[in-house]
């Protein structure tokens, strides 16, 4: 990617976002975050894939050490709203991530069914959007979005 | 020796983990919990009860494959009521006792809250029922003609360890590497300490003439789109690993994967390399998984599936065969499905068996008949990381973590911290498993013709992950 400042001065910049993967703490199933490392890297974007069973700590340690654009919790096979709650919670509580977007998507439940409450939980709890199970176009839309520096003020609502 | 055992005991030592959460301590003063019970009160031996191996050592000389489900019921009545109807299943069968995942996890005092509540858990948690429960469900359901095994998932078992020495049963199963790579973040130094010190104490729990048996999950690892030269080399490695650590009766084992024929060379290059490198003494047997991925969800498909693995075990020389049932893209399986799977895997295998049963260990010229030049491509490429492997060191444990730290050991698509990550793998144009990179392995990367190969996109790794399923439910 590159920008020219205000001074004209070109600036040469890494392409893509660089994104955070992240299965949560109590989900082993790591398939889905290979899957989304792949699909990321496809369209254009950099991946630092950290696996499954992260806890809230773990997360902001290693968003601390990786400086990434992008948080993207995948989980397919735990109790991912409990520990998607716990997760944006660690970054929202360091000064230095505090503002750093996050998604989530994938079963968010261990009967696979999201509602509306869960949805909305996790969004007021920081969470830029929340994505159903297999909506990887609503989740590279977004990306293409902050990418280009469109953040959408809202989130999309895609999880009904 | 004495100073491995040490740091794995300290690594293993039953304090409450920082990972565990604070809520681990308080519970144990209250009742004696199964493991604790092992030192003080020596299992009543079953009368005359064979080892887990020597069973199957029986059934294979008679001519019949072994087979075995997977299952575990937190209500130790539906756990004795399931291996009763595995007992009295038409089949030639031994039991199994699968562990909920609080205890894989060592997450023992949610296990106990669970128990408390009354939940049902995904497994029977051994380590948290009384002993005296635990051996009430057993009690005369294990004996000479039914062993059982416990399956269990944890890169740190010693407590299971002892809860299944206490109960009076033998046998289990696991790794340093399978039971650590797939399912978390556990350091794989401290799983390889963890189960030399589990290995030991299980020799040392079971009192002669019972014998102790662990089977490798190495042949599996995460279940799919791994080339078979990884996983016989991981099954072999993790079987060496046991003997060094006083297993005397190891089996093998190797998942089903995506062709038959590559799957029956996989197989007979395991039972080569056995022969090559394990103890001569050391009781020996290779177990086939019916396939460990996304499962046909059509009952017609799971069932033709499970049928290909009972014939493969067959004429690839297995003695054992862990089945799935025709439930499985769907839910955890009933006794019933478990028991119908067992028969019809039994009958299977008996239509397809011929006169003469196979030897665990293989006679000159076993090697691969058809097809010769992939026959010997899966052994060249096992003999490879194995050699490659045990180059590193004598002992087997260290060596694995020394493969692993220089990507000479590379699981395609694993994302443990302790796995290089370098390496991938794809399905060529016939379905086999091929390497699309190496990474620092010591294999070379197959030239798959066609375009778009061979690098796995998104799209081309969902296709692969359902190949199998979508082939069978066709």
């Amino acid at each position: 990617m590159r920008t020219v400042d205000g001074k004209g001065n070109i600036i040469v910049a890494e392409p893509g976002l660089k994104v955070l993967i992240a299965g949560g703490a109590s989900d082993a199933h790591t398939w889905n975050l290979v899957y989304l490392e792949l699909l990321l890297q496809e369209a254009g974007h950099r991946t630092v894939n950290i696996g499954p069973c992260v806890s809230g700590d773990l997360l902001a340690a290693e968003c601390r050490r990786h400086k990434p654009d992008l948080v993207a919790v995948g989980t397919v096979n735990g109790h991912g709203h409990r520990d998607g709650l716990e997760m944006i919670a660690a970054l929202r509580a360091d000064p230095a991530l505090a503002g750093l977007p996050a998604v989530i998507g994938g079963k968010l439940d261990v009967a696979g069914v999201v509602d509306a409450d869960e949805v909305a939980r996790l969004i007021a709890a920081g969470y830029r959007a929340v994505f159903a199970d297999g909506d990887t176009a609503a989740f590279l839309e977004l990306l293409a979005a902050l990418a280009g520096g469109r953040v959408p003020e809202r989130a999309p609502e895609r999880a009904r | 020796m004495s100073v491995r055992w040490r740091r794995a005991d300290e690594l293993c030592a039953d304090q409450p983990r920082a990972d565990q959460g604070s809520a681990a301590q308080p519970h144990a003063a209250r009742r004696p919990r199964a493991d604790q019970l092992a030192a003080e009160r020596p299992a009543p031996a079953p009368p005359s009860a064979p080892s887990f191996g020597a069973f199957v050592a029986a059934a294979s000389a008679a001519g019949h494959l072994v087979v075995q489900p997977r299952m575990g019921f937190s209500d130790p009545a539906v756990m004795r009521l399931g291996l009763q109807r595995t007992k009295y299943a038409a089949a030639r069968a031994v039991g199994t006792i699968t562990l909920d995942s609080y205890t894989r996890l060592g997450e023992h005092a949610a296990a106990r809250r669970a128990l408390a509540a009354g939940d049902r858990l995904n497994g029977y948690p051994i380590v948290d029922h009384r002993l005296q429960d635990t051996r009430a469900m057993l009690d005369g359901i294990v004996d000479a003609t039914f062993p059982v095994q416990v399956r269990h998932g944890s890169a740190r078992p010693e407590r299971i360890i002892r809860a299944v020495a206490a109960a009076g049963l033998d046998a289990t199963e696991g790794g340093p590497v399978s039971y650590c790579l797939p399912y978390g973040r556990t350091p794989l130094s401290e799983s390889i300490d963890c189960w030399a010190r589990s290995c030991e104490l299980l020799a040392d729990l079971v009192p002669p003439p019972r014998l102790p048996h662990v089977e490798t999950f190495g042949g599996c690892l995460l279940g799919q789109l791994c080339p078979p030269g990884l996983l016989v080399a991981l099954s072999l490695l993790e079987g060496l690993f046991f003997t060094q650590h006083g297993i005397a009766s190891v089996s093998l084992s190797y998942a089903q994967q995506t062709d038959p024929v590559q799957d029956e060379h996989a197989i007979r290059a395991l039972r080569r390399l056995a022969a090559e490198f394990l103890p001569p003494e050391v009781d020996l047997h290779v177990v086939v998984y019916t396939y460990m991925g996304v499962f046909p969800a059509s009952d017609r498909g799971a069932r033709r599936l499970l049928e290909e693995s009972a014939r493969l075990a067959v004429r690839a020389g297995a003695q054992r065969l862990i089945v799935k049932t025709a439930a499985e893209s769907r839910r955890i399986p009933t006794i019933e499905e478990n028991v119908r799977a067992l028969e019809w895997a039994g009958a299977t295998a008996a239509a397809e068996a011929g006169p003469v049963p196979a030897p665990a260990r293989p006679v000159d010229g076993d090697a691969g008949r058809d097809d010769p030049d992939d026959a010997h491509a899966v052994y060249d490429e096992a003999r490879a990381f194995v050699e490659a492997v045990l180059d590193l060191d004598a002992d087997v444990g260290r060596a694995l973590l020394a493969a692993f730290g220089r990507g000479y050991l590379d699981v395609p698509y694993c994302l443990h911290p302790d796995n290089a990550g370098r390496s991938r793998s794809t399905l060529d144009g016939g379905g086999r498993l091929r390497w699309s990179a190496v990474g620092a392995m010591p294999v070379r990367p197959a030239r798959i013709p066609g375009p778009g190969r061979p690098e796995m996109s998104s799209d081309q790794l969902l296709k692969a992950l359902r190949a199998v399923a979508d082939k069978f439910d066709h």
